[in-house]
């Protein structure tokens, strides 16, 4: 799955392109990247800024701190992937034109540059149930958390017949009862 | 040797699905000497090709033809086209069955006697009592090696029992133990004890766990009396002008379509395709479908009442590491009207991997409230509520004649409402699942909605009269003698427990039968 994404240093008009509530996500021509995570997302079929949009919008409707922004792109690619299909790509490119009219209309600004999470999540509220959230969100409930990277995370140790099940390995170890 | 059989034998009994039901009256039937023709729509996997991956065993194992959902249950809105999760394989759902073993109690199986007239409720008794089937019961329970039966001791506890037992004694309740379960604890009928490897639901890679696939069938195999054909879906069962089953019409692995003639037909594909494919052998002689002179083929549809809870608490519990249903408390599984609701249920360990739990806990459910939880998912310690639903008419599957499968075959729609009774049981259990986590500690507990369904029962139910059921006592069809339904189709009621054995005691039983029937020559 690592191989979706490029490692590439940033460029410096990357730097100076978007600095704001997306925190570390910068679109630099076709490409969005993470230079602190030293990874960049090339971008064809979506426009670059709906993908920074998307990844920052799939941390909001599964937030977790201790998860960097690479496995959020990594369940994000097959949006930018399937964008081949027309019907999707509208689907994506839409939806993230209408979350930026509501974060302009309610912040003045696009939705990745909306300060708190909460203000983006008000705006997330706003399209719940809807196609395009229902589509984002139900990808990324697989795409997210079927990524064996994010398992130690949560401290889930993943396919143990190989290692001879749990028998020898702590099935009953628990201590603080 | 696996026997190969001709298609125009019509000496043969044919069997439609290879789980718990069919792959052991299969077996049954061969080990007598008759000759079996098991049709099973899934693939044939060893036990070494099981995935410890929940969504990759998700594509390998589960029933993912398309099928529709209606009702006001929360399934039909969260997964509209996958209303039961079970399996499309050889060996059925017992390659993916927890293996918790346990009888019904007596009263359940005379739940209009002994609960009365409930109103909205299609309550019968059961043409059959616990006394009758005890001794099949047993000979289940020796087959299967259940454990705390016959002298094969109980599992040892896993970190998510020792929360739930913990749970269970501040709580006051009485029967807590690592249960009646279908799962080797030592070494018995050329299978070896459990590893503790968890992944129960995705198929045992050790061969610990009893499952048609490789306790049954390779047994019925070496008698030369049965065949399996993997990959084999049947469409249509047919009849002649007397009115008798002659055989199936049925493609094969290579889209081919076969007719296999057969002297008896059996059905058990489970509670969703098994009135499915009833129905749609309509005929001219039978325009309602096959066995359905009474109406209630696909009628009286039952999924347990069910539903989990989580407990989070501030040290890691690992709820994940072994046996998947590592215990039960069967306090509640008594009948008590008492409590505000008619039937019992069962509280039983569950453990999902992040994957599946991320799909389950809240489905559709998002933000902080819900990566909150998830974040604490290595302190967390789960288990699943099942007890007895109430059959009604309503809760149904039919033939959705808008939506046609691969083979041009109308797909089965499962309509389900739950019944108050069924709600007030649920809110019940949660109460009672959750205040046993607190009292170990739980800093947060969370009531999680029922998963799609795993147990799926009664949409040809058993009954003494004709007009009342679809099968009889033996589970062959009231309408024609040599047809027979073999799996928890047949279930009157559905009783609290897990029906598992049940079912492989009713094929048991009805194999007796059949072979009786068959050597004294009235089918």
């Amino acid at each position: 799955m690592t191989t979706l994404i490029d490692k590439r240093g940033p460029s410096r008009r990357a730097l100076l392109a978007g600095i704001g509530a997306a925190g570390a996500l910068l679109v630099a021509g076709p490409a969005v990247m993470n230079p602190r995570e030293a990874w960049g997302l090339e971008v064809t079929n979506l426009k670059p800024e709906t993908m920074r949009t998307l990844i920052i919008m799939a941390r909001d409707i599964y937030p977790h701190d201790r998860i960097p922004d690479r496995n959020y792109a990594v369940a994000m690619k097959p949006y930018e992937t399937g964008a081949s299909d027309p019907a999707l790509k509208a689907l994506v490119e839409n939806g993230v034109a209408t979350l930026d009219t509501l974060a302009q209309a309610k912040h003045g600004v696009p939705y990745a540059d909306v300060g708190w999470e909460e203000q983006r999540v008000a705006i997330l509220q706003q399209i719940e149930g809807g196609p395009f959230f229902e589509k984002v969100r139900g990808g990324l409930v697989v795409g997210l958390y079927n990524q064996e990277e994010v398992w130690p995370i949560f401290g889930y140790e993943g396919s143990s017949a190989d290692k001879g099940g749990y028998i020898d390995r702590g099935f009953s170890d628990i201590s603080w009862l | 040797m696996a026997a190969p059989f001709d298609l125009n034998d019509d000496s043969l009994v044919v069997i439609v699905g290879s789980g718990a039901g069919g792959g052991t009256l299969g077996t049954e039937l061969a080990l007598k000497g008759i000759k079996v023709v098991i049709l099973e729509a899934g693939r044939r996997h060893n036990m070494e090709d099981f995935v410890n991956n929940e969504w990759e065993s998700f594509a390998q194992l589960a029933w993912t033809d398309m099928r529709t959902t209606s009702g006001s249950w929360r399934v039909h809105k969260n997964f509209p086209n996958l209303p039961a999760w079970i399996v499309k394989s050889v060996g059925g759902s017992s390659v993916h069955w927890a293996g918790a073993s346990l009888r019904f109690q007596e009263h359940e199986f005379r739940t209009r006697t002994v609960y009365g007239d409930i109103e909205g409720a299609n309550l019968m008794d059961w043409p059959i009592t616990l006394a009758e089937l005890e001794p099949w019961y047993a000979k289940a329970e020796d087959r299967m090696g259940v454990t705390r039966t016959n002298g094969i001791p109980g599992l040892p506890g896993n970190n998510n029992f020792k929360v739930f037992e913990a749970g269970a004694k501040k709580i006051g309740y009485k029967e807590v133990s690592t249960g009646h379960m279908a799962i080797n604890s030592q070494p018995r009928h050329d299978r070896g004890s459990c590893q503790q490897i968890g992944f129960c639901f995705q198929g045992c890679k050790s061969g610990a766990k009893w499952s048609t696939l490789i306790a049954e069938i390779p047994v019925g195999e070496a008698t030369g009396n049965l065949e399996v054909r993997p990959e084999c879906m049947v469409l249509k069962i047919e009849h002649d002008a007397t009115g008798k089953v002659t055989g199936v019409v049925y493609v094969d692995g290579e889209g081919k379509t076969q007719r296999q003639k057969a002297r008896i037909v059996a059905v058990a594909g489970n509670s969703i395709e098994s009135p499915r494919l009833l129905l749609n052998s309509a005929s001219n002689m039978f325009p309602d479908g096959l066995a359905n002179s009474s109406g209630q083929v696909g009628r009286n549809y039952m999924r347990h009442m069910t539903g989990s809870v989580y407990g989070i608490f501030e040290k890691p519990v690992h709820m994940y590491r072994g046996t998947t249903m590592a215990g039960v408390v069967r306090d509640e599984a008594k009948f008590d009207s008492s409590r505000g609701f008619v039937g019992g249920y069962e509280m039983e360990t569950l453990s999902l991997g992040v994957p599946f739990m991320a799909a389950f806990l809240n489905p559709g459910g998002w933000g902080r409230s819900f990566t909150s939880a998830m974040d604490g998912y290595v302190n967390m310690a789960g288990m699943w509520l099942v007890g007895e639903d109430m059959p009604q008419e309503t809760n149904r599957v039919t033939l959705n004649t808008e939506v046609k499968d691969k083979n041009g075959m109308p797909v089965a729609n499962v309509h389900f409402d739950d019944h108050p009774n069924d709600v007030a049981m649920r809110n019940h259990a949660y109460r009672q699942g959750m205040a046993m986590y607190d009292l170990v500690g739980a800093t947060r507990t969370m009531p999680t909605p029922p998963y799609p369904s795993t147990h799926n029962l009664g949409t040809n139910r058993m009954s003494e009269k004709a007009r009342d059921g679809v099968v009889n006592k033996h589970g062959q069809t009231h309408d024609i003698p040599n047809l027979f339904v073999s799996d928890g189709s047949q279930f009157t009621t559905g009783g609290a427990e897990n029906p598992t054995l049940t079912i492989v005691a009713l094929a048991l039983r009805q194999a007796d039968f059949i072979a009786g029937e068959m050597s004294k020559k009235t089918i």
